[in-house]
């Protein structure tokens, strides 16, 4: 006894003397930030997007919208217990899917278009096929020991999907079962997003941390700290080299893969309002991110400043996302609209 | 739940702690002055295909109607 006694005390030790050994090797490559190296930059100006559409047709708070990669239609999903597809051209619906449990908090569109998963407060993940006659479930993957907070398809065969149990999994969608469980997090995990190689992935939790894991070999390959709080949403940034998160501690940082730190934080001493959502552009120099304060805020992703503001809705903004042709950005909220804007 | 807990769980933990630090202390990092530049350097060469900061011309925007007569 005394024995293992000593030696977990001594792998304590090791555990200490590596993280004080990481963060010297971040402070020793952090010879700057990214507002002073976006210094020549021009600035993005004023940036006003008009509303060109409020989609109405949910009746209740929406919790999360996803576009098609073929940038024209768009699934949302609320708490009314349905999924909507829209053509977001037309503004017409498209597909109502009738879900089994009405708490649903995420939805994903697979790239071929053929596929929505959505899950929710039932720890399950629904897999849809609505290019049939009318949609027909495809497999329910049941596994999670917590609710589903998000997921995402890497094809019609493979969904990666985060949830409350702290774990994030790799799915195989023909045999219906768990590939990979990826376990590191002490928290709840709310979002992830996927590399575009997706060879990797990134998640963040509500232990604060985002975390970078190979989605082969099921290890976490890096730890990002620096949020006082829950992270609520990550999105890589285009290049595939970094990624942004938003908080409940009212702020959005960016990190960078490969200098393993953070490298700005967007924050506003006006802004007392947790992130919900977020989103880029298809350059990656505007960073839209919902918030519990009713409104979008658009930062300038390099200088760090707030240049605009996309207001309308009359609840919190739960959901966000540009299209893979970046021609606008949709906004969803509690008070149970989508809003186009571009 | 059994009350007889597993005599090595903390162990296990703490040699899983120690495992997953050594692999995140290997990692080879850059200067973030690079790292910044590059980001930096990739927004710029991008910009002009990013229509949210281009603006979207009102005879192409898709989710605007068009005002004009289509000819048939």
């Amino acid at each position: 006894m005394a024995a293992e006694k000593a030696e977990i005390d001594a792998l304590k030790k090791e555990c200490d003397g590596l993280r004080t050994q990481i963060e010297a090797a971040r402070k020793a490559v952090n010879d700057g930030n990214m507002s002073s190296a976006a210094g020549s930059a021009t600035d993005v100006g004023r940036v006003q997007l008009k509303l060109r559409k409020s989609l109405k047709g949910h009746l209740a708070k929406i919790y999360s919208m996803h576009w098609s990669s073929d940038s024209r239609s768009m699934v949302s999903a609320s708490q009314d217990g349905k999924l909507l597809v829209w053509d977001t051209h037309t503004g017409n619906k498209l597909v109502a899917v009738p879900l089994k449990s009405a708490w649903v908090m995420s939805v994903a569109f697979a790239p071929s278009g053929n596929l929505v998963a959505s899950g929710g407060l039932d720890n399950m993940c629904t897999v849809y096929n609505i290019k049939a006659a009318s949609p027909k479930t495809l497999r329910e993957l049941d596994a999670h020991t917590g609710y589903l907070s998000c997921c995402r398809f890497l094809s019609d065969n493979e969904i990666l999907t985060a949830s409350g149990d702290t774990t994030c999994c790799l799915w195989d969608l023909e045999t219906g079962k768990q590939k990979i469980i990826f376990t590191n997090h002490i928290g709840d995990c709310m979002s992830l997003a996927l590399s575009n190689d997706e060879n990797t992935f990134v998640s963040g939790a509500c232990d604060s941390l985002a975390k970078l894991w190979d989605l082969r070999e099921g290890t976490c390959k890096q730890t990002f700290s620096g949020h006082t709080s829950d992270i609520n949403a990550i999105q890589f940034f285009p290049n595939g080299n970094a990624f942004v998160t938003g908080s409940d501690d009212c702020s959005c940082k960016m990190y960078d893969l490969r200098s393993d730190q953070e490298v700005i934080t967007y924050q506003d001493a006006s802004l007392n309002a947790g992130v919900t959502s977020l989103t880029l552009s298809n350059s990656g120099r505007l960073i839209f991110a919902g918030y519990d304060d009713f409104n979008c805020h658009i930062w300038d992703s390099l200088k760090g400043e707030k240049v605009g503001v996309l207001s309308g809705h009359d609840n919190r903004v739960s959901c966000t996302g540009v299209p893979a042709d970046g021609m606008g950005v949709c906004t969803g909220s509690w008070d149970s609209f989508l809003k186009l804007w571009n | 739940m059994s009350n007889i807990s597993a005599p090595n769980s903390s162990l296990v933990l703490v040699q899983k702690a120690v495992k997953q630090l050594r692999l995140e202390a290997s990692v080879r990092r850059i200067k973030v002055s690079q790292a910044a530049a590059e980001l930096k350097t990739f927004c710029l060469q991008n910009a002009h295909k990013d229509p949210l900061l281009t603006g979207v011309p009102s005879s192409d925007n898709p989710f605007r109607p068009p005002k004009s007569c289509i000819l048939l």
